[in-house]
């Protein structure tokens, strides 16, 4: 019999979902090593998260009252010590930017195998069979680890926990040593705003890097003209500074939920598809009919977009 | 200031492939520059051009087949180049986070940088977890999926931001020794000049095997085991349509009427 330790992430005030998603992956790993769940919850207002978290299938809640904000230092630390103090045999975190901003260090710091990004997890209590995916969502693998090991789950692969849950909820008195700690934030600021909100919009045309070159995105506004259709993009058309930031979708641009949305030359990265799966109706136009893009579409045209969207544009403006 | 970039040369797949075993046959096959890394070598050489780092320096654990790319970062404007391999590497089919950190952190202990820049992640493993693992081994300061840095480093601290989700920046003061994770975006990589392409040609790129760096075999056995590798299951119904551009164009029309968001 053994345990499972599960992170709740936070940010300035907020559970994010990930936290809920998290207890629902680390009680399928209780289950099947017939152990127990804790749930850490690190800084801020812990007494009010656990009182969030508290849902179905969680044994136990150790919060950690230390600091507003993530820090990866205080994070390593606690969850270090919790892992001295409960043995459980898996540690699972999310696989978020703060996620990955300690996860790898607790893996060295206790000399155990990390397997991040995974999106099925299955355990006998000695082997545990995570399956996550490579070369941009193309293939999917399983890889096999034996005894204690950290675990990063993706977002929006398990459901949330609901229900309400009768954990015990108890204050960890971790050993903060703030020499150790070596990073301070400073602030936040939030980016991509400005005159466009692509998040309000019907239709959207979204392109990615199939466009190749700046000078053919020309076509592409074209083609949102004569649809009266708004402007997006993946991430690579913002990074090479073609579009602004406020016209990125996905994970660390925006979300949207569109009737429509078209997406051209992209190829359906898990940190787009964070941004657009909530969309009514999806279609995909791309010349590669294996693209990741085509498993959550509705629609597709396996085709090259200047043969494509020319005819498009034509077909509206008549 | 000596900076060290880690470099990775990734696979890339073709549209249409097959699996053969755990790996995707070798002829669908090819080879780039990580991304990530990409911008991690521009950010230094930038560093570089303005006179705060005087030395930068790239890492790679790689075959000899992947000198071309390496090459790459050489034009740009790094120094020089370590490349770590040796027949024990040679049948790992998957090297894992902890194989990577005591090899990179081998490196690291014998150059003895003030700042590592490495990728977020790797364009092919994805694993995206090295450069905060080998921080940690080696008692240096981090910051994962940075997309700005302050360049002056004078006081001994790294002004960065985090990108976090949803259009979020972390502004973050990093202890000076440190490794940042470097996200696409943080500046616009260069392309290499002929000259620069010529002059790569005469830098020097150190061959070394684990046993140079002090890295015993043992330590590197992964002890994460690739089993199966397959094309994930298509949980879609898309409905593709065939024909040619000018026909799917006009069901594509079609659906969008139908749909009432265009005329
Ligand atoms: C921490 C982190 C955060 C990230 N956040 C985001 C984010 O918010 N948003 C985001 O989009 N990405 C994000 N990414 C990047 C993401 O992983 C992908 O790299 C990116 O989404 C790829 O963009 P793409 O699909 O346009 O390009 P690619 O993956 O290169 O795909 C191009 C596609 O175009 C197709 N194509 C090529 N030529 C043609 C043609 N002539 N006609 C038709 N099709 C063609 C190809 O078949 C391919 O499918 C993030 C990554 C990380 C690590």
């Amino acid at each position: 019999m053994t345990d499972v330790l599960a992170v709740a992430d936070h940010r300035r005030g907020e559970l994010r979902d990930v936290s809920y998603e998290i207890i629902t992956a680390g009680r399928q790993l209780a289950d099947e090593t017939g152990g127990d769940l804790h749930l850490a919850v690190i800084s801020g207002t812990v007494d009010e998260f656990a009182d969030k978290l508290n849902r179905e299938g969680v044994d136990a809640i150790h919060t950690v009252s230390h600091g507003e904000e993530f820090n990866h230092d205080v994070y390593s630390q606690a969850i270090t010590q919790l892992y001295d103090d409960l043995a459980p045999q898996f540690v699972v975190t999310p696989n978020s930017v703060n996620g990955l901003d300690y996860a790898p260090a607790i893996a060295n710091e206790l000399d155990l195998p990390i397997v991040t990004d995974t999106v099925d997890l299955e355990t006998d209590g000695e082997t545990l069979i995570a399956t996550r995916e490579m070369y941009g969502g193309k293939v999917e693998t399983t890889n096999e680890l034996e005894g204690d090991a950290i675990v990063t789950i993706r977002g929006a692969e398990w459901p949330a926990a609901e229900g309400t849950g009768d954990a015990a909820i108890e204050a960890f008195d971790a050993d903060i040593d703030e020499d150790a700690v070596g990073s301070t934030v400073t602030g936040f600021e939030e980016v991509g705003g400005g005159d466009v909100d692509i998040s309000e919009a019907e239709l959207l045309v979204s392109i990615g890097r199939g466009i190749e070159e700046e000078e053919n995105l020309d076509l592409i506004r074209d083609l949102a003209d004569a649809l009266d259709a708004t402007l997006s993009s993946s991430r690579p058309i913002v990074d090479n500074g073609w579009l602004p930031k406020n016209r990125q979708v996905g994970q660390s641009g925006k979300v949207v939920t569109p009737d429509v949305y078209i997406a051209i030359g992209i190829s359906g990265a898990v940190q787009h598809v964070a941004g657009m799966k909530g969309s009514d109706t999806i279609v995909a136009i791309n010349t590669d009919p294996n693209a990741p893009i085509m498993d959550i579409a509705d629609y597709a045209i396996v085709d090259d977009l200047f043969d494509v969207v020319p005819e498009l544009i034509e077909e509206f403006e008549g | 200031m000596k900076i060290l970039v880690t470099v990775k040369e990734v696979a890339t797949v073709e549209d249409e492939f097959e699996i053969e075993g755990t790996e995707i046959a070798q002829q669908y096959l090819g080879a780039d520059l990580n991304e990530w890394d990409d911008y991690a070598i521009e950010e230094a050489v930038q560093l570089q051009e303005d006179g705060i780092a005087d030395e930068v320096v790239t890492v790679t654990i790689g075959p000899e087949d992947c000198e071309q790319t390496i090459r790459q970062a050489l034009a740009k404007g790094a120094d020089r180049a370590v490349r770590v391999w040796d027949d024990a590497l040679e049948d790992v089919d998957l090297l894992d986070v902890n194989a990577k950190t005591e090899i990179l952190s081998a490196v690291i202990e014998e150059e003895d940088p003030d700042l590592v820049l490495s990728g977020v992640q790797a364009g092919d493993d994805s694993f995206a977890a090295t450069g905060v693992s080998v921080a940690e081994n080696i008692g240096f300061q981090w910051g994962a999926v940075v997309n700005h840095l302050e360049h002056d480093l004078d006081d001994g601290i790294a002004s960065v931001r985090r990108e976090l989700e949803g259009g979020v920046e972390e502004l973050t003061d990093i202890e000076l020794p440190a490794v940042l994770t470097i996200q696409t975006g943080i500046n616009e990589p260069r392309y290499a000049s002929l000259r620069g392409i010529r002059q790569a040609q005469q830098k020097p790129m150190d061959v070394k095997a684990l046993a140079d760096i002090g890295v015993d075999e043992s330590t590197i056995e992964t002890e994460l085991e690739l089993t199966d590798m397959y094309e994930p299951e298509s949980e879609s119904d898309v409905t593709t349509w065939e024909g040619s551009a000018d026909e799917t164009a006009s069901e594509l029309g079609e659906l969008l009427r139908d749909k009432g968001v265009a005329q």
